[in-house]
């Protein structure tokens, strides 16, 4: 508990990543409220199509069908954040459980499965996303599956990594003497010593993710189903020299949102990073 | 009587780039129950390796145990099948390391350090554990034990987590404790005080010590009987007194000298000339021999064999039935 006070204390310093948790916060209650408070289906057809903003009623404008742009941001809102977090998540326990057992193994099994994860490296990552969408007909499922796909390398080669300068630590050898399995080394000894750079690569990661979906939507590569911020842009871009608006306003919550989440990752590096704990 | 432990001619490897290295080299010694053996040499000699190896603690690659037998309790404990060594590890031998800042695991904290090895060997269930953690620490002389359990290493003091250390070894009441320099990072105050908790542990609870270290006053306090290491082999072995009362190697003469702090008669202090040998190039007679004051030809082309005083009091070298 005094640790976790200690990294809020220096966390809280840090003025954009505060406001980049604020920011985030917000977006987070629109996700989870929004769609309580504001009950209009983003499909339907609410009145003409290519209303302008702030015009009368919808507030926001209408798309090229006549749906209520402010119900598909706050409906979107949820998808996008969603789709962010669970495709991190997964990417994650992916690369976490690659990276451990290669980096704390050693030898032949980690051979294999950096060689494993050196072919994910090497393909462009979003043409492995689109390909990998393309093949499993579009649906969120298929788009979360797709984006943890592409993230989880890095996380693999960075827990590696750690892993590798934990496992000929002393304290290591005491959970050797003391009889523990590798099992229980691995995940309850050394990996909450390895974690915080996870934590900072992961919060930076959802950010990526919410990228890597919008610009599958955007090449209409997204469940026809659900209403997602890519979603609106790739469904506006066919007019987006007559009515800018429609891409402009999913646009710009995308870059709010994904720049918050850069600077509370960008926070948490600090807070948690060894090395600038002195400052 | 069949000793508690007993290694048979025991030879640990490590491939390296320049060649196979031999770190211990047909290693025999025993230790009987409720007895405290030392076992003595500079840094390098290969007796934390010994340690080590006989838990089978060596990893590997590079490292292997190309040689010997270690019984513990009549059983061979290199053969024994993963699971069970397991079992024996923490439970049966316990051990205690140097730094207990570095054999500490940071982010636990020492209440469920402790109470993580009481789960593992005794099936504890977490509050259990927690109590016997308390109790323990009580044990070992940590004061305020129910609070302490909720702190971190990096609160406490050194010799307050060698007491964590020596809490967590004993968790489980070992049959053997192997203490490893337990004191050598410590302030000489603390240093004191740790050999006496171990002292008084293991008349309490019967356990038998082996004591790794290079400090011979910590020797003549707490050893029984003394095992000296030089260059990976056992050169000399013996009781305590009699060891340091009439060395019979050269080498245990050089270091009883060199720690007795007696100035020699052009004002200098004892000390043994030269410096270890490598391990990938030791001459081809006895290691010591280029360091040896007393080394004859026959020396430095044959190594020489262990002569056998009495039982379990032994020296390798040519001349150590010879009066000094």
């Amino acid at each position: 508990m005094k640790a976790l006070a200690a990294f809020w204390r220096r966390f809280r310093q840090n003025r954009p990543a505060v406001g980049g948790a604020v920011v985030l916060a917000l977006v987070v209650l629109v996700a989870a409220g929004g769609p309580a408070l504001y009950g209009v289906d983003p499909f339907d057809m609410v009145g003409r199509p290519f209303q302008p903003p702030f015009s009368g009623s919808p507030w926001l404008g209408t798309d090229v069908s006549g749906r209520d742009i402010l119900a598909g941001l706050v409906h979107g809102a949820s998808v996008s954040l969603a789709i962010g977090l669970i495709a991190t998540l997964a990417a994650t326990a992916l690369g976490v459980t690659f990276g451990a057992l290669a980096g704390y193994h050693g030898g032949w099994i980690d051979e294999v499965l950096m060689r494993i994860t050196d072919f994910f490296l090497t393909i462009p990552s979003f043409v492995l996303a689109v390909v990998l969408v393309a093949i499993f007909s579009p649906t969120t499922a298929s788009v979360t599956a797709a984006i943890a796909i592409v993230s989880w390398p890095s996380v693999a080669r960075l827990v590696r990594g750690e892993f590798i300068t934990q496992r000929s630590r002393e304290y290591v050898q005491a959970c050797h003497a003391m009889g523990m399995r590798d099992r229980e080394i691995i995940f309850l000894q050394i990996l909450p010593n390895a974690l915080p750079p996870v934590v900072v690569v992961a919060s930076l990661m959802v950010a990526t993710a919410i990228l890597t979906e919008s610009g599958l939507s955007f090449l209409g590569l997204s469940d026809p189903n659900v209403v997602s911020w890519g979603y609106m842009i790739g469904v506006a871009r066919s007019s987006l020299r007559t009515a800018w608006w429609m891409v402009a306003i999913p646009g710009v919550a995308i870059v709010i949102t994904v720049l918050a989440i850069n600077l509370v990752g960008e926070g948490l590096n600090d807070a948690l990073n060894p090395r600038l704990k002195q400052r | 009587m069949s000793a508690l432990l007993e290694l048979r001619g025991m030879s640990v490897e490590f491939l390296t780039s320049q060649g196979v290295l031999r770190a211990v080299d047909g290693l025999s010694f025993s230790v009987e129950a409720g007895e405290t053996v030392a076992l003595v040499g500079e840094s390098g000699c290969g007796k934390s390796t010994a340690a080590l190896a006989l838990l089978r603690l060596i990893p590997s690659p590079p490292g292997r145990i190309s040689a010997g037998q270690v019984l513990f309790d009549g059983r061979d404990l290199l053969a024994l099948p993963d699971a069970d060594m397991r079992a024996v590890r923490g439970g049966e031998i316990a051990m205690v390391f140097q730094d207990p800042a570095m054999y500490l695991n940071p982010v636990h904290t020492i209440g469920r350090q402790i109470g993580e090895v009481l789960r593992l060997h005794k099936g504890l269930g977490r509050e259990a554990a927690q109590r016997e953690a308390v109790e323990l620490l009580g044990l070992v002389g940590v004061p305020a034990p129910a609070e302490r359990v909720r702190e971190y290493p990096h609160n406490l003091s050194g010799g307050m987590r060698q007491r964590v250390m020596i809490a967590m070894a004993l968790a489980c009441r070992p049959r053997l404790l192997i203490a490893d320099e337990p004191t050598t990072a410590l302030d000489v105050t603390v240093q004191a005080q740790v050999l006496e908790l171990i002292r008084e542990l293991k008349q309490r609870f019967g356990m038998a010590v082996l004591l790794i270290t290079h400090d011979l006053g910590v020797v003549a306090e707490t050893a029984d009987r003394v095992v000296v290491m030089y260059a990976g082999r056992k050169v000399e072995e013996g009781p305590v007194a009699e060891l340091f009362r009439d060395p019979r190697h050269p080498y245990t003469r050089g270091l009883t000298e060199a720690a007795s702090w007696n100035l020699r008669g052009d004002g200098t202090f004892a000390e043994i000339a030269g410096t270890v040998p490598s391990p990938l190039a030791l001459p081809p007679g006895c290691s010591f021999a280029p360091r040896c004051g007393r080394a004859i030809g026959r020396c430095r082309t044959e190594r020489p064999v262990s002569v056998e005083f009495s039982a379990r009091r032994n020296a390798e070298c040519f001349l150590a039935g010879a009066a000094p």
